[in-house]
């Protein structure tokens, strides 16, 4: 599954209420936190080819604010917002993040960016209040409904 | 004691501590039901019954040896589950890889102000 040009993200799950996405990019890490935190670079990728990033405001500073609008393909809205706690340039973003459909759960995300050769590797650490809220959001990323509960799945279906 | 609710598939048999503990002793090599008794201190009933269930759904393959019959790891069976934690992952490589192609125009355009946005 290793690639060479680039990375391709992987996901573990270090333990019932975390998730942690680790991927590298060629670009140096000063890159990288700029396409974080510059609105209108953020529009350019944070939907993916799921839709349209329809609203991006970024008030980069500690304790400031961020709300992230896409509008899916399907045409739905869906909304993100956050505050940051953490901001270190081309190093590390801590910020609290809110799925506002479900307004009453929000995770905290670590980002950091580790620059080696020109390249960059970013892990990202949700922490999430509990294990529902975990399992929830695994879900959101995926088609169909899986209704079920799985503590240390990682022990036994990542390591495949 | 509640019993366990319809253990259909593989994530309802790995919801299961006991059965999780006995793929993990599989997933090292073949044991038979009494090598499992003694090496998770589980009553054999209990290994038998948790054997059982994960057999049936495909997560653990059994051949005869002589007179013994030999437990493994069957990897096909938790692909539903790894392909669970994948879909996440693919969610997550297909904003990247549009990340990418921002990054690549980022560092290609080092010099000029950055007047692409139109």
């Amino acid at each position: 599954m290793g690639t060479t040009t680039r990375g391709s993200a992987v996901v573990t799950l270090p333990a019932d209420d975390q998730i942690l996405i680790v991927r590298e990019f060629a670009a140096p890490a000063a890159a990288v936190y700029r396409a974080w935190t510059e609105p209108e670079l953020v529009k350019r990728w944070w939907a993916g080819s799921m839709g349209t990033v329809t609203s991006a405001e970024i008030d980069l500073r500690v304790g400031g604010g961020w709300r992230w609008v896409m509008e899916a393909n399907e045409g739905f809205e869906v909304a993100f917002h956050g505050e940051y706690r953490e901001l270190a340039p081309a190093e590390r973003i801590v910020t609290t993040e809110v799925y506002e459909a479900v307004p009453d759960a929000y995770a905290v995300n670590t980002l950091d960016f580790v620059e080696s050769g020109g390249r960059t590797t970013l892990t990202m650490l949700v922490q999430h209040q509990n294990k529902e809220h975990r399992d929830a959001h695994i879900q959101s990323g995926m088609e169909g409904g899986m209704q079920t509960s799985l503590d240390a799945l990682e022990d036994v279906a990542v390591s495949l | 004691m509640a019993r366990a609710a319809t253990t259909t598939d593989a994530f309802t048999a790995v919801a299961e501590q006991r059965r999780r503990e006995i793929l993990e002793v599989l997933a090292r090599g073949e044991r038979s039901v009494g090598d499992l008794v003694v090496e998770l201190h589980l009553a054999q009933p209990q290994v038998s019954k948790h054997l059982k269930v994960l057999h049936e759904v495909g997560l653990v393959a059994v051949r005869e040896d002589g007179r013994r019959r030999l437990y493994r790891l069957e990897g096909r069976g938790l692909k539903p589950i790894h392909d669970w934690v994948a879909g996440f992952a693919r969610h997550w490589e297909d904003r990247f890889g549009a990340l990418d192609a921002v990054l690549e125009e980022l560092t290609g355009e080092r010099t000029d102000g950055n007047d692409h946005e139109g």
